[in-house]
């Protein structure tokens, strides 16, 4: 006869996480069924080809609107004066605001210049991003050959020096005030060593290294993991070979590793710098750019400028950021052109 | 130099414990230490009393005094060791305080007061999660609406994301037509541009539409991200076309091939700009913080840095509310560790 047998399956068990994927499956299955009733007719008229702009539409649209306008809108208003808002009620100047920004005496001595917080905030995030990137840069290299070893919980590790990663500006900026302050663990512990205690943020050397150090804490999870992975793809057949040619385990650390890293350590230096140079929230809620204008970035004087201060002058404010925007834009032509170069060789 | 040379190069173990692996472990024990450490001192801070939060040096645990209901006293009162004249010692419950001198009461025998000098007397202390510092601002202040806030923020602005991104991307990598490749351009070109640069035309366009202090403007602006598009258009070129294609033999319109074949494909991709969505939106705050004005609107993380930064620090308050915002996203990391560090491995790369 013609009847098989059938192959036995086992009994299918339903997962909690099973089930939660098929009612998202038929959720969404529904919603979008739904959905073509409407884009189906548009496909008929348009048809097929067309299609593609349907589909980049949605997003273009608020890129447009958000990004790409705004990105012009900012220069025009760069060049008009006043505290009104919206652009038709608003002078134009001309160069009015880069020349209130560019009026120094000495351009190294911020005290000398009109907009003395915006060149102090220049300056410091200059300084910023030179200790923060050179360290967190460091320190995320070393842990990432740390954890490239054969070890008992790599995967542990990894999270937890990933956490912090997670935490947002504020929550960290709380968390390190909290140990920072008067009363708090760092103090009991110079206290218990037979030292003074310390008010850490109203000493401008100190607020300034626990800016660097809470933000290399926080964020130099995410530079491990990306140089960790660059690590993994180096084969390990080239160390073989290096060695049964006798290369000393430095010599190929020097020779194999390095070169090999390279591509990925410059990924992750640019990534760090142009996000060091926004450097403002976690500052913003731990020193509040203080003491004086000690921990005072650029984005800090943008936001300040613009929406914090009593008169709001949008004008000078875009100016600044069009400056911060030709740095970003320098830095990442600059990249740009070391990767190519880099790729070359 | 040898030590050196085999600390930096050394990948796999041969079942021997040499100085470099000593090393190793100190230096991820320390690691552990200080990436862990200030968490959990926050949230071991966060059950402490006020009174607790005030000693220095600060105890490690939480502890409280110990409170007593004393017969004939409608509040329960706190209780002491005191020393007596006679040099013994017994456990009194304190009435008040005047000057140096404390009005003491035996909790078993409540009708007498004896006076004693505030020297004399220790506090007793036992350990006490203190867990009405996250109920009272739960009742006192605004965080449940806070916490409302982030998550339609959160959700909705990741759903959005998800959607516009992945056509975008689905067009960009599955059709040839005329303008794609500007477009490409033009937005992989903002990659590096970041709000902080346009803040004030993105707040006149929001000022504009009407959203000034409406989720909406902050949810909308930071939808269409350049990362997202990118990430999920690399992803799809690597889906074959011929699936696509059999797809449309069959009669599947080009909103069922998006759908039905791309999206369920691309799931991997789709996951990991999941996840790097939640974590911008959910820690999201200089936006927020220019485009919410009105305190019912705050996020969480708006909310609590307005919270902290009031005259009177209410530190055990502040404690509290940190530890409930930053726990949502601790959970979801617990859950799901492994996959988020390999996926922003494997991603973070591009």
């Amino acid at each position: 006869m013609t009847t098989r047998s059938q192959p036995v399956l086992p009994p299918e068990r339903l997962t909690f996480g099973a089930l939660l994927g098929r009612l998202f499956f038929s959720f969404y299955s529904g919603l979008m069924t739904a959905v073509e009733l409407v884009i189906d007719p548009i496909q008929r008229v348009i048809g097929v080809n067309r299609m593609a702009y349907f589909f980049v539409l949605p997003n273009l649209l608020i890129f447009g609107i958000f990004v790409l306008f705004p990105m012009v809108l900012n220069i025009y208003y760069s060049f008009t004066g006043g505290v009104n808002l919206f652009p038709q009620n608003r002078p134009f100047v001309g160069l009015a605001n880069f020349q209130q920004i560019f009026s120094c005496a000495n351009f190294l001595d911020p005290n000398s210049c009109r907009e003395d917080r915006f060149w102090r905030g220049l300056y410091n995030t200059v300084f910023y991003v030179v200790f923060q990137v050179g360290g967190m840069v460091a320190f995320s290299m070393l842990t990432a050959v740390v954890l490239n070893r054969s070890l008992l919980g790599r995967g542990f590790f990894r999270s937890v020096f990933f956490y912090p990663v997670l935490l947002s500006p504020v929550v960290v900026a709380m968390i390190w005030k909290w140990i920072l302050q008067r009363d708090g663990l760092i103090n009991a512990m110079l206290v218990s060593l037979g030292m003074e205690r310390i008010v850490f943020f109203l000493h401008a050397n100190w607020a300034v290294f626990w800016v660097i150090f809470i933000s290399i804490w926080a964020q130099m999870g995410f530079y491990t993991l990306i140089l960790l992975a660059g690590l993994q793809s180096i084969p390990r057949e080239l160390y073989e070979a290096a060695e049964m040619d006798g290369a000393h385990r430095l010599q190929s650390f020097r020779h194999i590793t390095l070169p090999l890293w390279a591509p990925t350590l410059l990924v992750v230096l640019v990534l760090s710098v142009i996000r060091a140079v926004q450097v403002f929230d976690q500052v913003w809620v731990l020193t509040g750019g203080g003491p004086g204008t000690a921990t005072l970035y650029v984005v800090q004087y943008i936001y300040e400028t613009a929406f914090a201060n009593q008169i709001q002058q949008f004008g000078l404010a875009s100016a600044a950021s069009v400056i911060l925007g030709v740095i970003l834009l320098i830095l990442t032509l600059f990249q740009l052109r070391i990767g190519r170069q880099s790729d070359i060789a | 130099m040898f030590g050196i040379g085999e600390f930096l190069t050394r990948t796999r173990g041969r079942g021997r414990l040499d100085p470099t692996d000593i090393l190793t472990y100190l230096y991820l024990t320390l690691g552990t230490i200080l990436m862990f450490l200030p968490v959990a001192w926050l949230v071991l801070s966060s059950f402490k009393t006020p009174a607790a939060l005030l000693r220095f040096p600060p105890d490690l645990l939480p502890y409280a005094q110990r409170m007593v209901k004393v017969e004939g006293y409608d509040q329960t009162l706190p209780l002491f060791n005191v020393r007596m004249p006679d040099g013994s010692t017994r456990q009194m419950a304190q009435v008040r305080r005047v000057g140096i001198e404390a009005q003491m009461v035996d909790p078993a025998n409540p009708g007498e007061i004896i006076r004693v000098n505030i020297a004399d007397r220790e506090e007793v202390r036992e350990i006490r999660l203190a867990w009405e510092n996250y109920i009272e601002p739960l009742q006192r202040f605004n965080f449940l609406v806070y916490l409302r806030n982030s998550v339609v923020v959160t959700v909705s602005a990741t759903l959005i994301t998800l959607i516009i991104n992945s056509m975008a991307a689905f067009a960009l990598s599955k059709y040839q037509f005329r303008g794609a490749d500007l477009i490409f351009v033009v937005i992989l070109s903002t990659l590096m541009i970041p709000i902080s640069v346009i803040l004030v035309p993105v707040f006149l366009v929001i000022t504009g539409v009407g959203w000034n202090n409406n989720l909406l403007g902050v949810i909308v602006p930071g939808a269409a991200t350049p990362t997202g598009v990118f990430l999920l258009r690399q992803y799809m070129l690597t889906i074959p076309d011929e699936l696509l294609a059999s797809a449309r033999i069959d009669g599947a319109s080009e909103w069922r091939v998006y759908w039905q074949i791309v999206m369920p494909l691309a799931a991997p991709a789709l996951a990991v700009l999941a996840i790097f969505s939640v974590m911008w939106r959910w820690n999201d705050f200089l936006w927020p913080l220019i485009v919410l004005s009105r305190s019912e609107l705050f996020t969480l993380q708006v909310g609590l840095a307005a919270f902290q930064g009031e005259l009177n620090v209410q530190w055990h308050y502040v404690l509290a509310m940190t530890v409930l915002t930053l726990l949502p996203i601790t959970l979801v990391f617990a859950i799901l560790q492994r996959f988020i560090t390999t996926g922003i491995a494997t991603t973070g790369m591009k």
